[in-house]
């Protein structure tokens, strides 16, 4: 919720801060018009936006996890580390209530450290001390060093001068001093609002895993391997997708028997997300590399043929009539006519199928592999390592957006005829 | 017999709701070789249907089309077709696209170069023949459209509102450029259009159709085709014949315009 505000206010504030220093110095034709609002084509995005906002994600992240990227400053406050004291008060059986000190060690998960060394102290409560983890919170049992033990009606009746009774608590300027319905006080060190490294690591160390991984590996393969094998099934379905839907698309789009067969098969099979399919190929095919084929190329052969369908339907009947009284034959006017013009809507088409197969890839992973960008979180994340579950997503990302990117300059190299019909 | 011979040509189809359509009823015509024949009519007349039967797209329900004395069964390179718009292949370059006729005749380059050249100079696009025909003007398409159906060398070359989707401007030089070629090549011309201006300047001889069922309504034959082939449009345009003509025939297609609102009004 505060990082939320927070996100919010860098927002608007970054807004009103560009739009104060910064004045647009283009000269063309679209800084020229005054209606801007409803005008789609004169909406063009601000680059300095963009660059804040990246820079917004990554200053939000490292200051809510402590990142060494981020100056000290700016960190959201941490959680205590140091020690912590706090004083009881207790009474016991025929004896005056009597008040020790608890000095408590709050260290970094991970370090060994030994408890304090405290003196004794006069009266028959005595100064106790103990270590508890930073994020973590730790049973502190103060009778046990005392005169009066639980056997001698040893009850803690207030922390800090303020009353407490089982069940209740008292805040300190350390953390919080809870009361087990029991009686023995537990001592949670004040966290702060920064996230625990096994709920969010800071960016750091992302980047130190990734390092450690792409020369190391992981579960027996190297990084490359995984991504590479990912690559790999999703090119693998997507090329025999295409192979057999684009011209399974152009049989339905030229004959009315193909169209009239495939149609209720293609209408049918379109909406089932390939997820649901898993469960069904690994019964069939297993976990292996047939099975993840498979399903990547029942991912990819209908969009294909949707595409190639459509883009035979989309073409001009001026195009082919011309064409035919330029004397084509039926073989030149498929060649020269229909794949040309059909072109455009298959490139749209694969850039669809591409990432949807991305995406089928990795939920397939996720399910069973023993290799792949997929499977590489789902054990991370058993383990609970977040940073590398963090490093997949991120390459995931990295790697669906640059299978977009290539298509679109394929696309802008192979159809530069595209939508100038 | 040579040129084109339109024999007794219906064309009735049936329409999804159970009614039918008499879309041409009974059209007799002969077009000698060499003529220009501009089609005029309301929306609706049956002119599109007729082209598209010469052309060999449709097949009439009843009549015959006969060319220098074979009948028309279907498309062909010997009857070439200009389009409104939209018929020229992006993926090709404007010299691609003019030759695309004799290329898909299996013609080597060098048999087809030179008319490919020659035709794209003399529809004054010879700077423009590396060009994607997408960064080409309306005007510029249409005279690239014009050539390509030229570089096939057809016998009839059949006009689908060529010019409809032209400034007023560029109609007017598309509309000398298409006397010229006309002249130069000798070829057969059917035309339609929707201008009565066009139809008289481009028209040796112009057909006026009527609609419900489509028919021929009167022939006419014109000398301003033959005079624009010389002067300049704008004088012919002034000739008195022409004024008295336009309104001759202005009148009889309103006349039929507002038959056919009659005629719906009635059924409603």
């Amino acid at each position: 919720m505060i990082v939320l505000l927070i996100y919010v206010a860098i927002f608007v504030a970054a807004f009103f801060l560009v739009k104060l220093f910064v004045h647009k110095t283009t000269r063309d034709f679209t800084a020229r018009k005054t209606v801007t609002f409803g005008d789609e084509s004169a909406v063009r995005p601000n680059r300095i936006a963009s660059v804040v906002s990246v820079l917004t994600i990554f200053l939000l992240w490292g200051a809510f996890t402590g990142s060494a990227w981020v100056p000290g400053f700016l960190h959201a406050p941490g959680p205590f580390v140091g020690d912590a004291s706090f004083t009881y008060t207790a009474e016991a059986e025929g004896v005056e209530p009597d008040s020790a000190t608890v000095t408590v060690r709050v260290f970094p998960v991970g370090e060994e450290v030994e408890a304090p060394e405290v003196d004794p102290g006069e009266g028959w409560a005595k100064d106790d001390s103990d270590t508890v983890g930073a994020w973590r919170s730790g049973l502190i049992r103060v009778d046990r060093n005392d005169e009066y033990g639980r056997d001698a009606g040893h009850t803690v009746v207030a922390v800090n001068g303020t009353p407490i009774a089982p069940g209740g608590e008292v805040i300190t300027e350390f953390g919080r001093v809870g009361m087990s319905p029991k009686g023995t006080l537990n001592f949670e060190p004040r966290k702060g609002w920064q996230m625990e490294p096994i709920w969010l690591p800071p960016p750091e160390a992302v980047v130190a895993r990734l390092k450690e991984i792409a020369q190391d590996g992981y579960r027996d393969s190297t990084l490359w391997e995984h991504l590479g094998w990912s690559l790999f099934r999703v090119i693998a379905g997507f090329f025999f997708g295409a192979l057999i839907g684009i011209p399974l698309g152009y049989a339905m789009g030229l004959s009315d028997w193909f169209r009239g067969w495939f149609d209720p098969i293609v209408e049918f099979m379109r909406p089932v997300p390939p997820l649901a399919l898993i469960p069904l190929v690994i019964i069939w095919a297993g976990i292996g590399e047939v099975g993840k084929i498979i399903l990547l190329f029942l991912a990819a052969l209908w969009i294909m043929a949707i595409a190639a369908r459509s883009g035979v339907s989309g073409v001009k009947i001026s195009k082919v009539h011309a064409a035919y009284s330029l004397g084509a034959s039926k073989a030149q006017i498929m060649r020269h006519v229909i794949v040309p013009n059909s072109l455009p809507e298959i490139f749209t088409g694969a850039r669809v199928a591409m990432g949807v197969c991305w995406g089928t890839v990795v939920a397939a992973e996720l399910v069973a592999a023993e290799k792949g960008a997929g499977m590489m979180i789902m054990v991370a994340s058993k383990f609970q390592l977040t940073d590398i579950v963090i490093m997949g997503i991120i390459l995931i990302g990295v790697i669906g957006f640059g299978i977009d990117i290539l298509m679109r300059l394929a696309e802008k190299a192979l159809v530069p005829w595209k939508g100038r019909g | 017999m040579s040129g084109l011979e339109i024999e007794n040509l219906s064309m009735r189809f049936d329409l999804p709701n159970g009614s039918s359509v008499q879309a041409l009823k009974d059209v007799s015509l002969h077009l000698a070789e060499g003529e220009l024949l501009s089609v005029l009519g309301p929306s609706g007349c049956g002119k599109t249907t007729l082209l598209n039967i010469v052309a060999g797209f449709l097949a009439p329900t009843e009549g015959q089309i006969r060319l220098n004395g074979h009948t028309v069964t279907g498309p062909a390179a010997e009857r070439g077709m200009v389009f409104q718009q939209g018929a020229l292949f992006e993926w090709m370059n404007v010299r691609e696209n003019v030759a695309f006729g004799p290329r898909m005749a299996g013609k080597r380059e060098r048999d087809w170069a030179g008319t490919v050249d020659h035709l794209l100079e003399v529809v004054g696009l010879k700077d423009f023949k590396e060009k994607a025909v997408y960064e080409l003007s309306g005007g510029m398409q249409q005279r690239v459209a014009l050539a390509r159906c030229l570089a096939n060398d057809p016998d009839v070359i059949l006009m689908d509102e060529p010019l409809g989707a032209l400034d007023a401007l560029t109609r007017e030089k598309m509309q000398s450029l298409v006397l010229k070629l006309w002249k130069e090549t000798g070829k057969t011309i059917i035309l339609i259009t929707h201008s009565v201006e066009e139809a008289l300047l481009l028209g040796e001889r112009l057909l006026v159709m009527a609609p419900r069922p489509g028919r021929i309504h009167k022939e006419y034959r014109l000398p301003f085709a033959d005079l624009g082939v010389g002067e300049d449009l704008r004088t012919v345009k002034k000739h008195p014949e022409f004024g008295r003509t336009r309104e001759e025939i202005l009148g009889m297609i309103w006349d039929m315009e507002e038959e056919i609102m009659g005629r719906t009004e009635e059924t409603q």
